[in-house]
């Protein structure tokens, strides 16, 4: 049985929220650009919006349901919320902020998520992560039937972030607690998440794992969100079964997908291979062109031709010895080419 | 380069004038009697009498002022309704309605023969001219808009994630009110409570029209500065050294309140490395 299923409908300053969702005992992450809703939905089930229409049902109580005229008030919801930046009480002890919700069962969380020595520290002098632990352990107080995170890892630097954002999978994992997530970094839902959602305008623009959403993005939003190079263009049947799309930047793209008339070409950096000359392998698609931006990741470097974005390993970066400015080939498999739908014009924004 | 001189020239001189200008009738005030002579004069009856009516009614005023202007300033800081300008403008209306015209209106409305002069006297309030009521009533009237003015701001700059975050842990909005937007507002409060009790001592205008300057019963220091005038200066002058002193201690101790509450937000050092021990 699922334990939240909400199904709403708000207005927002520019577009409305549509949204329905079940969830059972996962981590579920609704992303999207900033604006685009999805803070609102958890507010919406914790009671501090309202939404025009709908309903929002946890563990089969009704929390909400505009027909029944129900609209309990957040105090009386069994919703855990951490809140972007945590949104500690600064005015109180670490312990006085996890006690806020219930005092029998502080102790006993401060002991869990490791911030018993910070009982008597005040919010301000706390580090990002023991912030977080501090911001879990008040929401978890008082044994809610749904953790809801908003933006948790935004508030930090990327080093300390992707360390957080390990943590906050190992805590969400022993929990066995619905959580649902809401962030703008596809990245961090893929690592938190068992299953998410795209959202844009307010409307899920496809729902599935994280890997489903990169294997096959719905449409050009939740391809270029996910990651992907797009590129729009015009497609038409062409030799051996496969589908050949005129750029509408020019050059030709094939892809083993089929499609017919305006669609965007997707292909993700880590297909892409960067060479010196035509590689003899079975990739049928390259881009030539210099290199317009060389950027190092760790161990990776992003490298940018033509409109293409593709990922190589530093060793081989240096083995070919790229540099900006360089003319290079970009080659990718029709295979690894996703044909979407155009994104419809409102999520250009 | 001699023009950004005479900038500066100029910037420090106009500081340097308006300095001295507000400082000399206060220093004057000090040389005019003798330090122990002022002392000495306080300890006169009018002296004691017009102390005592104006602490008593001051404090009285204050604590009416706390009382309701607390609650109206949260409301108005935490809602959108309408006729919410209208109300914001009528808190604020005393402040520049003279208070001649402020006794005045109050006459009208609780005087003896005024709109509920009678509905007050059934209670067995009489706020006609010559009691404490009435002090009480011109004080609170003037003063007030010092304090709901600057509780408003205070509960506005309330992060408001954090008083959501109080609801969602199971606190209704009147818990959440005491246990964090008060001790959060605090800080801005108490600067409004003190300037509104600064306004209450000095009261002049309001309370000579509604309430009238009998010592011991109406008569304020302020009022008792413009009756000793004529009589013997000396007084006068002491009492106004009384109240320079009130008066600067007052907003000293705004300007130093402990800056505790500075921060509403945890997220003061959003890059602050993780302790992972």
């Amino acid at each position: 049985m699922d334990a939240l299923e909400l199904d709403i409908r708000l207005p927002l300053r520019s577009f409305r929220l549509e949204l329905a969702l079940a969830l059972g005992r996962e981590t579920f992450a609704l992303v999207g650009p900033s604006g685009a809703g999805k803070t609102t939905v958890l507010r919406a089930v914790a009671g501090l919006a309202r939404p025009e229409a709908g309903r929002v049902v946890l563990d089969g109580e009704v929390l909400f349901d505009t027909t029944l005229r129900i609209d309990l008030p957040p105090e009386a919801r069994r919703v855990g919320f951490v809140f972007q930046d945590y949104a500690l009480f600064p005015h109180m002890t670490v312990a006085q902020n996890v006690a806020y919700g219930a005092r029998d069962r502080a102790a006993e969380l401060l002991e869990r998520f490791r911030i018993s020595h910070l009982a008597g520290a005040r919010p301000g002098e706390l580090s990002g992560g023991e912030r977080q632990r501090v911001g879990l352990a008040r929401a978890l107080a008082r044994d809610p039937g749904v953790l809801l995170l908003d933006e948790p890892l935004s508030a930090l630097d990327p080093h300390t972030r992707a360390a957080l954002r390990l943590e906050l999978k190992e805590i969400l994992d022993e929990l066995a607690l619905p959580v649902l997530l809401v962030t703008h970094d596809f990245h961090d839902a893929a690592v938190l998440a068992e299953r998410v959602a795209a959202i844009a305008d307010g409307r899920i623009r496809q729902v599935g794992t994280p890997s489903e959403l990169i294997a096959a993005p719905a449409d050009a939003f939740v391809a270029s969100f996910t990651g992907a190079n797009v590129l729009a263009g015009r497609a038409r049947r062409g030799a051996d079964g496969l589908t050949e799309v005129a750029l509408d930047g020019g050059g030709v793209v094939y892809s083993v997908d089929e499609a017919l008339g305006d669609v965007e070409v997707a292909v993700y950096p880590w297909d892409i291979a960067i060479s010196r000359e035509a590689p003899h392998d079975s990739a049928l698609n390259h881009v030539r062109g210099p290199i317009t931006s060389f950027v190092l990741i760790g161990n990776r470097v992003r490298v940018q031709v033509g409109g293409l974005v593709g990922e190589v390993t530093a060793a081989s970066a240096e083995r070919l010895s790229l540099e900006e400015g360089d003319v290079v080939m970009a080659s990718f498999k029709a295979a690894a080419t996703r044909l979407v739908e155009r994104a419809p014009a409102s999520s250009g924004r | 380069m001699r023009a950004r001189r005479l900038f500066e020239v100029a910037l420090v001189g106009a500081t340097a004038l308006a300095l001295t200008f507000l400082l000399l009738p206060l220093i004057a005030i000090f040389l005019r009697v003798p330090l122990g002579e002022l002392v000495a004069q306080l300890g006169s009856d009018v002296a004691v009498d017009a102390l005592l009516v104006t602490l008593e009614t001051t404090a009285i005023a204050q604590a009416l002022i706390l009382l309701v202007g607390t609650p109206t300033a949260y409301l108005i800081a935490s809602r959108r309704f309408r006729g919410r300008a209208l109300a914001v403008t009528l808190i604020e209306l005393p402040l520049v309605l003279p208070p001649a015209v402020a006794g005045l209106a109050l006459l009208a409305a609780f005087g003896r023969l005024g709109l509920l002069g009678s509905t007050f006297e059934v209670l067995g309030v009489t706020v006609s001219t010559g009691t404490k009521a009435a002090v009480v009533l011109a004080i609170t009237y003037v003063a007030s808009p010092f304090y709901v003015r600057g509780a408003i701001a205070s509960f506005e700059a309330l992060d408001q994630p954090l008083l959501d975050a109080s609801r969602t842990l199971g606190a209704g909005p009147a818990r959440t009110f005491f246990r964090i937007a008060l001790p959060l507002a605090a800080k801005g409060l108490g600067a409004a409570a003190a300037l509104s009790f600064a306004r209450g001592i000095g009261e002049f205008g309001a309370t000579i029209m509604f309430a009238g300057s009998l010592q011991g019963v109406t008569q304020t220091l302020s009022l008792a500065i413009y009756a000793q005038f004529d009589l013997d200066p000396d007084v006068a002058l002491s009492l106004g050294a009384l109240l320079v002193v009130v008066c600067a201690a007052i907003l000293f101790t705004v300007k130093l309140l402990p800056a505790w509450t500075r921060s509403s937000s945890t997220s003061v050092y959003p890059f602050a490395p993780s302790d992972s021990s």
